[in-house]
């Protein structure tokens, strides 16, 4: 089996809020995140499909058919955006990485055709990131579990 | 069909810190030639970088697997404090009788960070330059159990 990575960047706004806490209590959680004004993060996805290559083309995946859906799921939705108020994706979320990694996860999931996905990495700043990957243990599970992820 | 998916979160901490590769067990012949030069006796130094890997259900009224602000004060108590600007063979306790290796330091810190009470340890890396890196996510059955 062959990982092929490819890495898109994005930038955007956001803050962490959760309208069920008390302004003391949003401060205390998210710390100088909750600032309302927002704040922002030059955003790098780093996304890796797993697969054979195909005997006659060599490839895991057509790499720019893969640049077209990044572009089209990633780069297009959240570019400039101010993830609270303008991915739907995220409506009534805390945009974390962890968040952010999961639903680009789900994005891309479905539209990868050859191949299938095998990690999504967030990287919020060069020393925080989240990664997203299959969970083999559930899906082996006779039962998943109800889980938060 | 979508599957399950599961998250992890990473962060890197930085220290300096010299060390020594040397043995008491090894004549000074045999340090030299197993340890090369980083068995010369003044000790040497690196920039060393940590990734500190938690996984775990992500808590839907924060979003987060674990709050940096508790992993951020933790992390700097029991490493970055600890190790930064030191000796690790002459001021860290567990490298009395151990070698400081990249290798030894990967147990070392993971030990130090096993008992993260917020979330599941479940890898450190550490980088002793650009070039080289260590990972260790345990012994079977050392992780810090996970509670219902």
């Amino acid at each position: 089996m062959i990982r092929v990575t490819r890495k898109v960047e994005f930038s955007a706004a956001h803050f962490y809020h959760n309208p069920d806490f008390s302004p003391e209590e949003n401060r205390r959680v998210f710390g100088k995140c909750n600032n309302p004004h927002g704040h922002g993060h030059n955003y790098v996805v780093e996304v890796t499909v797993a697969g054979e290559p195909d005997p006659a083309t060599g490839m895991v995946l057509d790499l720019m058919e893969l640049k077209e859906i990044l572009q089209r799921e990633v780069v297009d939705r959240m570019d400039h955006r101010h993830l609270n108020y303008e991915v739907p994706e995220l409506a009534g979320k805390v945009p974390t990485c962890e968040n952010i990694a999961a639903l680009i996860w789900d994005l891309l999931e479905p539209r990868i055709r050859q191949g299938r996905l095998d990690r999504v990495r967030l990287y919020e700043s060069p020393d925080l990131f989240a990664d997203c990957t299959a969970d083999a243990k559930a899906d082996a599970a006779p039962r998943a579990p109800g889980g938060r992820a | 069909m979508s599957g399950a998916r599961k998250l992890s979160l990473t962060r890197r901490y930085h220290f300096a810190a010299s060390h020594r590769l040397h043995s008491a067990r090894f004549s000074e012949e045999e340090n030299l030639r197993l340890y090369g030069k980083c068995a010369n006796p003044h000790g040497h130094g690196h920039n060393y970088a940590v990734e500190v890997t938690l996984a775990g259900p992500v808590d839907p009224a924060t979003g987060m697997i674990a709050n940096l602000g508790d992993l951020d004060p933790f992390v700097d108590r029991e490493v970055v404090q600890a190790f930064d600007h030191k000796n690790l063979n002459e001021e860290i306790a567990e490298f009395r009788d151990c070698v400081p290796t990249t290798e030894n330091l990967c147990r070392v810190i993971y030990r130090r960070l096993r008992g993260f009470p917020a979330a599941r340890l479940e890898r450190v890396r550490v980088e002793e330059t650009s070039k080289n890196s260590f990972e260790f996510a345990g012994e079977s059955g050392e992780a810090r159990q996970d509670t219902p």
